[in-house]
């Protein structure tokens, strides 16, 4: 926990930018006066116009994350450090020192989050055109010229406006309310789009089709986009960059194509082999043995050692920071080299950048 | 909409040689509840499945994939005699099912038998197993059931080394717990004992990994291989998931089917069928799979036309993929392709697998 870990700790890669969006700064989230940790320290700069991947377990606090960076956190959980969103016009906001008003401005306005489950985010007994006109007014927005955007917004999404506009949340199809859902989320012009699973539930046609068209929202509206799921090969078809989470802590944050083929954490190389892949052989597709820890006693040391194959006693006594592993990747374990040399992934990466890369960067 | 010619072989006469499970042209075709005011209007009729004719036989393995509607889990539970099909047949080891539960004719195999022999598992564990009751007396149902004379010792006996063999170690320490105090993969795997306590031939795997968490599924899928090599069961897997389903299909040596609104389009050994799919849907699909060696360009453009699956109550004419079809032409609005290539092998309703089709002389669908 907290006291255990090293004071010193330098976090080298992911809260760095050059153009940061959003900048968390040691978010930990508590529950139980401080007992009970579900985000522990967790520090990471979104760039401007990225789109960023979060990947974990479930419960392994990738969802508070999420609403750590609206500062929406479920009562009765405690949220402290920094969260600061940086406008396109250059000004900053100091999101945790909010008002309610503000706060409540701020979310869709500039941050809007979309959540896992579309028919419990719709209200039942109201039509799909109804949460518009309801959000455009909560918000003060011109009724009509919002409605007209969200028009628009809908046949982005492959959606007949009309149709979708004058139905019931039930009318619909689930990869239909998922889409509806997003154009909400967009209605107010956000400049940046928070995730949690939003593809959950749906079969995975649509998931792949949802992600196409994110990408082409993405591009469309210069969004930043943060997406969160537990399914590591789905994001990476969307992402610039990706996190993985474990245990309440980011574990290692690299560009895509460098996460997947040159992946220095233990963890990460055990995710990657535990998923079924259309290319990969089949008689190396494995498991990951044991648990994840309970929030409340996560081990000293490295959170993930009890699991590793090549945890050592340092492993066992020191939290480790990130190591600069190159370009842009940062890696919390001390024996990274060594898990790239001797863990080897079971599917062929085709980047040839991510390859032969091993010797660069150090501690 | 039938095709009759596709599956001849099935339904021999012989009990000996019949396959474990066979359905010949199955049809499942539900109405929609009608209002008072629509009392006189024909009603709404949503084709679930339409004309399916396969084989399932002993100790094999077959995956169904497709996307949610296409009525894979209604086909699954037709060929465990769970869904009454609106037409065709379904025969186990040459008994029609439901011939045997309306007493028809010459009933060789009780339904009783045959209703113990093909067994479900459903996709939410937490939901298919009793809350109010500790997982020793759920698992002692299935064999109060088929041995009445087996004593309570025996009994639990049978029940500890059946948890251990399904890596619930030690067995004791979770026979007397609640199904709530069990994780989902724990729960999978209990319900996964209880259909394997009634000594099934056939087991139908309802989406039964999707509900867990991805680095669980390999291990419950390996576990499922394992005791169909213990228990010499078959298993009907479905999946929404084609790298799921591969993994499975191939490990288990079986073959993959793919279903669109309600009819199967391709149906192949799993190998085969991924490295040379000859239906464009299942094209589609293996763009939906995720696949860590997509290059950087991300997702890329899908091969279909259209995202949203026509409503299965007025399925589209002819082919029923030609709306989303990239390679759709006239043709494949007017007339409909059958499964085509050798009964038990790859086989594929396309027109574009026969060289010589007027298709290649039709002109290409505009939207």
């Amino acid at each position: 926990m907290a006291q255990n870990r090293t004071i010193d700790r330098q976090y080298g890669d992911p809260s760095e930018a050059t153009d940061p969006i959003i900048e968390m700064r040691d978010a930990q989230v508590t529950y139980d006066d401080g007992e009970t940790f579900v985000l522990d320290d967790v520090s990471v700069s979104i760039e401007r116009n990225e789109v960023v991947g979060v990947v974990g377990e479930s419960g392994s606090g990738k969802s508070m994350l999420a609403s750590a960076m609206l500062d929406a956190i479920p009562d009765p959980g405690r949220l402290s450090g920094e969260v600061l969103y940086h406008r396109p016009d250059g000004t900053t906001v100091d999101v945790l020192e909010l008002s309610d008003e503000e706060l409540r401005q701020f979310r869709w306005e500039e941050v809007a989050m979309v959540f896992q489950g579309a028919m419990s985010s719709f209200n039942p007994t109201m039509k799909i055109g109804g949460h518009f006109k309801e959000t455009l007014k909560a918000h003060d927005a011109h009724v009509t010229e919002g409605l007209e955007f969200a028009r628009e917004l809908l046949s982005d999404l492959y959606l007949d406006p009309d149709r979708v506009l004058d139905s019931y949340p039930h009318e619909l199809s689930g990869g239909m309310t998922q889409r509806a859902l997003i154009a909400l989320s967009l209605v107010l012009e956000p400049n940046v789009l928070v995730m949690d699973e939003p593809t959950a539930a749906l079969d995975l046609l649509m998931q792949r089709s949802i992600l196409m068209l994110l990408q082409e929202l993405k591009e469309k509206y210069d969004l930043t986009m943060v997406f969160i799921t537990h399914d590591l090969p789905l994001v990476a078809a969307l992402a610039d960059r990706m996190a993985v989470m474990y245990a309440f802590d980011l574990i290692e944050v690299a560009p895509r194509d460098r996460l997947i083929g040159n992946s220095g954490h233990p963890y990460t190389r055990a995710l990657l082999n535990s998923t079924p892949n259309l290319d990969a052989p089949l008689e190396e597709m494995r498991a990951i043995e044991g648990q994840s820890p309970a929030p409340i006693n996560v081990p000293s040391g490295c959170s993930y050692a009890p699991r590793c194959p090549l945890a050592t006693d340092e492993c066992r006594d020191v939290d480790p920071d990130f190591y600069d592993t190159g370009e842009g990747h940062g890696t919390a374990c001390h024996r990274w080299e060594e898990a790239r040399e001797t863990i080897a992934l079971n599917f062929e990466s085709i980047d040839p950048e991510a390859t032969g890369a091993d010797s660069e960067g150090g501690a | 909409m039938s095709r009759p010619d596709a599956y001849e072989s099935a339904g021999p006469s012989d009990q000996d040689d019949a396959p474990l499970v066979s359905m010949e042209n199955v049809e499942v075709h539900f109405e929609k509840e009608q209002g008072l005011f629509e009392f006189f209007e024909e009603p709404d009729v949503v084709r679930a499945v339409d004309g399916i004719s396969l084989d399932i036989e002993e100790n094999d393995v077959l995956a169904l994939v497709g996307e949610s509607g296409c009525g894979k889990s209604t086909f699954g539970k037709t060929s465990i005699g769970l869904q009454r099909p609106t037409g065709g047949r379904v025969r186990y080891r040459g008994q029609d099912i439901w011939d045997a539960k309306d007493g028809k004719g010459d009933v060789d195999i009780p339904f009783d038998e045959i209703r113990s022999s093909l067994q479900i598992i459903h996709q939410d564990p937490g939901s298919s197993l009793n809350p109010n009751q500790r997982i020793v007396d759920i698992l002692s149902q299935p064999i109060k059931l088929t041995h009445p004379d087996v004593g309570l010792s025996e009994r639990r006996e049978r029940i500890y080394s059946l948890l251990e063999r399904v890596g619930m170690n030690p067995a004791s320490d979770f026979a007397d717990r609640y199904p709530h105090q069990l994780s989902g993969g724990e729960k999978q795997r209990v319900a996964l004992s209880r259909a394997l306590l009634m000594n099934p031939d056939l087991i139908l795997a309802d989406e039964a990994i999707s509900a867990l968490d991805v680095s669980l599924r390999v291990e419950m899928m390996d576990l499922m291989l394992d005791l169909q090599d213990d228990f010499d069961t078959s298993f009907v897997f479905i999946s929404h998931d084609l790298s799921n389903a591969r993994y499975f299909a191939e490990h288990g040596d079986g073959r993959i089917g793919v279903m669109y609104l309600g009819e199967l389009v391709e149906v192949g050994p799993a190998e085969e069928l991924i490295e040379n799919p000859g239906h464009p849907y299942t094209n589609v699909l293996r763009w939906a799979t995720p696949d860590l060696s997509l290059d950087s360009a991300g997702a890329g453009e899908p091969p279909m036309r259209k995202i949203d699956i026509p409503d299965p109550v007025n399925p589209p004419s002819g082919c029923r993929f030609h709306t989303r079809c990239p390679e759709a032409r006239e043709v494949c609005r007017e007339a409909t392709p059958e499964l085509d290539g050798e009964a038990g092998g790859h086989q594929s309703a396309c027109f574009r697998g026969d060289p010589d089709h007027e298709y290649w002389d039709s002109p290409v669908l505009e939207d």
